[in-house]
């Protein structure tokens, strides 16, 4: 690839201060003016990804945006840069903000929730947090705000305030900030400190491969604490936190658990492998493959687990858990392929999952139902709902014309450039399982005959629920036709 | 008053504390303006000082009180003020501070010690006298009498609150003058080798003599000074004086001496370490460096696991603050650079938190009439910038960016690195993590409607099971408010502005040639 241009720009920090600017409108308009609050949410929301997909095209020609907030040491400042694979999680996740707003304005008003203006603010901060680690240029930048993530989401997965909230809420920080605190801020540490006798920038553009200077024990000691330091993504044993985060109302679940929290999560492994090590430096890396090794194994047990679940939103998270161990997998193969198809399954994932939870939540609306076993008949009675968890469940399988295919395919491209027949075995029986967990869901819904007639006045969940999730549905669609932009962004195809 | 700043920095409160007495005596009244003016007429003189020192060339400025000191070699008897950079900075941070606490003060001493305004003030201008002097002196002996004013304002300070205070006080005194007592012997010792009391002065002696370093003395005036030093600034297990001192004192009291005091005395430390024994005699030819650390690890470990069982805010914090000083005191003994960078940071901008969480928890006790856990639920709508501003130093504690306490521990951190010192590293890390789990256990227990034990207390939805009326938005006073948030803000900007200071501290340590110093500097 040819190196970028580099222009200064102020629209990453735009970006990411735009949801900040909007948090003191949600604020300022609180509880008592639902209309004005909301109308903050959208207009942030809407500028922000205006601002997000204004800098694809200069993107796609080869530019890269930088903007340096903040010297924090002497040498490393905080700098945003936009790059391929940062704007195209960028544009997934602020696209996404859109339709979850929508989402959520029906799910809490048709629930009446508590605290609806702290969830509109910390849900924007979030927001803010992600465009942060979307658009970072280095490694500490990156860092600064994993954490602002971390502690912003907890006020959303705590928001039920009863027993529950406190156990998921424990588990969630617990992990989350065990590992960052004593995994990844020693591996910075130790970067920033040892390499060019502690001038380093850790930049993702400058410095890749810098850390092959370090004695091979040190580099497997330094990627296991990176891979495992960024608990966000959800690899096993460090999974736990996303099944107990599941206790937060539904939008939550779907955009901070199924898109922003955990793709930062694993977007920050794709710099950590791509940026920081480099795929040369991991290929010459001895023990690299145990990484491989932990992410298939994710992916399967992930998958066993789910299909023993029968709480929805629990077997979604399990699913969640499983994909990510697909990106986690193709940034391990170390492989171009692998890469872009890891950016690739971000998107992919990101548009199929939320419409999964959107159903799950749209359904919990309508029926207050929450196991997969009480779903029989719905279909009829919510026709657009069960529909789109079909469509999403497909993507998430991996099935064309559907989003899901795509990134699936370039995954299995990367293991076969790496003679890793075996990954693509693994691939194919964890699709298999999908099939076995998901698909269930909808035809239960479709083809089973309700039992009692207690649900005869059941009917769709309000439009603003139905909408996004039909909307996100057709998302899947095209992303897999009008895939070639994405494989630009990402990196696959010049 | 310019070029005698150094000197204004003491002055104002010492005769505001005259004024404050003879005045008081009059009308109470004017005890707490006098107060405010004199700090802020003090605090003026510590930013010009600062300045002073960046400008001057040696990044030093000097003042004899009365022009007396004894002209001879080596640098002899005098009362010499002596601010370098870190001096200059301390000293800012001290009176900052005092100012802060001195406008807070002015309700909370109302409530707690009413009629007795007129005692409290001038023992309080006078304890930041001691502190500012401390960071000042340029002679041991000196040093040794500010310690004491000080210390003898401090325990009139405490015992001012009440019955359970004086208990505490008495602890406080034993222990405190044991301290004090063990440095003045060292000083003693000092004396006797060097025929000095200027700390250049002791200085110039060791560096230049060939045999003193090897001296049984000067070993044993070493290990009486630090071990003085260590019970001053409460190090596990020489902590036993301050969770009580600190709990019973009056709020304005606990302000003021946990962020300072404990600091104020590992300043003293880096200043002995660094300015009179020298690198070399300290790092090289004592044992210490490779005993300290441990000892350091086994105070980080036990005071953070004693704050995990408090269920009281003040308590808790008064715990926190022996960890810290392991934290401070580990920095320098891990010795190289970047440690002794993380120390001296450090000392600020724990000063600034731990003042943020104590404002914050006079706060709470000022409107809920208890710090304990069980009272906190629902602070989150009551107070709402109370809390967040209680929680910022709580988050700077913890060391999440961009507080400062992040880039003191970042510091830390790599100082312990760079010595290859994991027992320290692991110690730190592990401190950490328990204050994640006390500071989140106190947003759970504000923010949550859960019991202890785990019952839901409210009715689902966020209902916290308490009344409207105790649910309110209800902020305390504006004078207690406002120092507060300007101690949170402060949090906030040293984070953001790390680069200034550590600039600072850096120009300061670059003659001291500390292993670990980058080449390019």
């Amino acid at each position: 690839m040819t190196a970028p241009v580099i222009i200064e720009d102020i629209r990453p920090f735009l970006a990411f201060l735009i949801p900040l600017v909007g948090v003191i409108g949600i604020v300022w308009a609180g509880e008592g003016r639902k209309n004005l609050r909301e109308t903050f949410t959208f207009i942030a929301a809407i500028a922000q990804a205006s601002v997000v997909l204004s800098m694809v095209p200069e993107v796609l020609g080869g530019v890269n945006f930088e903007y340096n907030i903040w010297q924090v040491f002497t040498n490393v400042p905080l700098l945003l840069r936009v790059d391929g694979p940062g704007l195209l999680f960028a544009c997934v996740a602020s696209i996404l903000w859109i339709a979850t707003t929508l989402y959520a304005v029906g799910y809490m008003r048709g629930l009446h929730e508590h605290a609806q203006t702290r969830f509109y603010a910390f849900f924007a901060i979030s927001l803010s947090a992600t465009m942060g680690v979307a658009f970072s240029g280095n490694l500490l930048t990156i860092y600064f705000f994993y954490e602002m993530l971390s502690v912003s989401t907890f006020p959303l997965v705590t928001h039920m305030q009863d027993k529950d909230a406190r156990t998921g809420g424990r588990t969630y920080l617990g992990y989350l900030l065990f590992t960052s605190l004593c995994l990844l801020l020693p591996a910075l540490s130790w970067c920033y400190v040892w390499l060019d006798g502690g001038q380093t920038t850790m930049d993702f553009l400058g410095d890749v491969g810098k850390v092959g200077d370090f004695s091979q024990t040190t580099q497997i000691i330094l990627l296991f604490l990176f891979t495992f330091g960024f608990a966000k993504a959800g690899l096993m044993p460090l999974h736990s936190w996303l099944p107990g985060a599941m206790v937060a109302p539904t939008p939550v679940s779907a955009l901070l658990h199924a898109v922003a929290v955990v793709k930062v999560g694993v977007f920050c492994l794709y710099r950590v492998y791509a940026d920081v090590f480099g795929t040369e430096v991991l290929q010459s890396l001895n023990g690299e493959d145990w990484m491989i090794g932990i992410a298939c194994a994710t992916i399967l047990i992930s998958s066993l687990i789910a299909l023993s679940q029968d709480n929805l939103k629990r077997r979604l998270a399990f699913s969640t858990i499983g994909q990510l161990g697909y990106v986690a997998l193709g940034v391990t193969l170390a492989t171009e392929n692998g890469m872009g198809g890891s950016v690739l399954h971000i998107a992919m994932h990101a548009c199929g999952k939320i419409t999964l939870f959107f159903c799950a939540g749209a359904i919990f609306v309508a029926t207050g139902k929450k196991y997969v076993s009480q779903l029989r008949g719905l279909g009829r009675k919510m026709p657009i709902t069960m529909g789109a968890f079909m469509i999403g469940s497909l993507s998430v399988i991996g099935l064309p014309p559907l989003g899901g295919f795509v990134s699936k395919w370039y995954l299995a491209l990367g293991a076969l450039d790496r003679d890793a027949l075996w990954v693509v075995v693994v691939l194919l029986i964890s699709s298999l399982l999908n099939v076995f967990y998901l698909l269930p869901v909808a035809v239960t819904a479709f083809f089973r005959t309700e039992e009692s007639e207690e649900d005869s006045g059941v009917k769709e969940a309000p439009w603003t629920c139905v909408v996004p999730l039909a909307l996100t549905a057709l998302g899947c669609f095209l992303l897999f036709f009008f895939s070639v932009p994405l494989l630009r962004l990402a990196g696959i195809s010049e | 008053m310019m070029e005698n700043s150094i000197a204004w920095i003491l002055l104002f409160p010492l005769f505001g504390a005259v004024l404050c007495s003879l005045l008081g005596m009059a009308n109470r009244k004017f005890c707490w303006p006098i107060g405010v003016v004199s700090m802020i007429g003090s605090f003026v003189a510590g930013v010009m000082t600062l300045i002073q020192a960046i400008d001057s060339p040696a990044h030093e400025v000097s003042y004899v009180f009365g022009g007396w000191i004894i002209d001879s070699y080596p640098r002899g008897v005098g009362i010499e003020f002596r601010a370098d950079l870190m001096a200059a900075l301390i000293t800012l941070v001290v009176v900052g501070i005092g100012l802060c606490v001195t406008v807070y003060a002015k309700l909370p001493v109302e409530r707690e010690t009413p009629g007795k305004e007129h005692f409290f003030y001038p023992l309080f201008l006078l304890q930041i006298t001691g502190l500012a002097g401390i960071c000042m002196t340029g002679d041991a002996f000196n040093l040794y009498v500010l310690i004491e004013v000080a210390a003898l304002t401090g325990y009139g300070l405490i015992a001012i609150g009440g019955k359970r205070a004086a208990a505490a006080t008495f602890n406080y005194v034993i222990l405190g003058t044991i301290g004090a007592s063990l440095y003045l012997l060292g000083v003693g010792y000092l004396y006797i080798k060097t025929g000095s009391l200027n700390m250049v002065g002791i200085n110039e002696v060791i560096v230049s003599s060939e045999t003193l370093k090897d001296s049984a003395t000067m070993q044993v005036a070493f290990v009486l000074i630090c071990l003085g030093i260590l019970i001053k600034m409460a190090f596990f297990p020489l902590h036993a004086w301050l969770p009580n001192a600190y709990c019973h004192a009056p709020t304005a009291t606990s302000c003021l001496l946990a962020p300072l005091v404990t600091k104020v005395m590992i300043y003293v430390m880096i200043r002995m370490v660094l300015t009179v024994f020298g690198v070399d005699f300290s790092f090289v030819d004592t044992p210490w460096p490779s005993v300290l650390p441990w000892l350091v690890v086994i105070a980080i470990v036990s005071a953070a696991v004693m704050a995990l069982g408090q269920r009281e805010i003040k308590r808790m914090l008064a715990y926190l603050i022996v960890a810290e000083v392991g934290y401070m005191v580990g920095g320098v003994w891990v010795y190289n650079y970047y440690g002794m960078i993380g120390s001296i940071f450090h000392i600020i901008s724990d000063a600034c938190m731990t003042l943020c969480l104590f404002l914050g928890a006079g706060l709470i006790l000022e409107k809920c009439k208890t710090t304990h856990f069980d009272g906190l639920r629902g602070l989150f709508s009551k107070m709402p910038l109370t809390m967040t501003a209680f929680f910022v130093g709580g988050f700077s504690i913890i060391g999440l960016p961009p507080t400062c306490g992040f880039f003191s521990k970042w510091y830390l951190i790599t100082g312990a690195m760079v010595s290859q010192r994991w027992e320290y590293l692991v110690a730190l890390l592990f401190s950490t993590m328990v204050m994640v789990v006390l500071f989140f256990r106190l947003i759970e227990r504000i923010h949550l409607a859960v019991s202890e034990s785990g019952e839901n207390l409210g009715k689902g939805h966020g209902d916290l099971g308490l009344t409207n009326e105790q649910t309110r938005f209800s902020e305390g006073p504006l004078t207690m408010l406002v120092p507060l948030l300007t101690a949170a803000a402060v949090v906030l900007v040293i984070g953001i502005y790390n680069q200034e200071v550590v600039d600072l501290i850096e120009i300061f340590l670059d003659p001291f040639d500390l292993p670990g110093e980058p080449e390019s500097k």
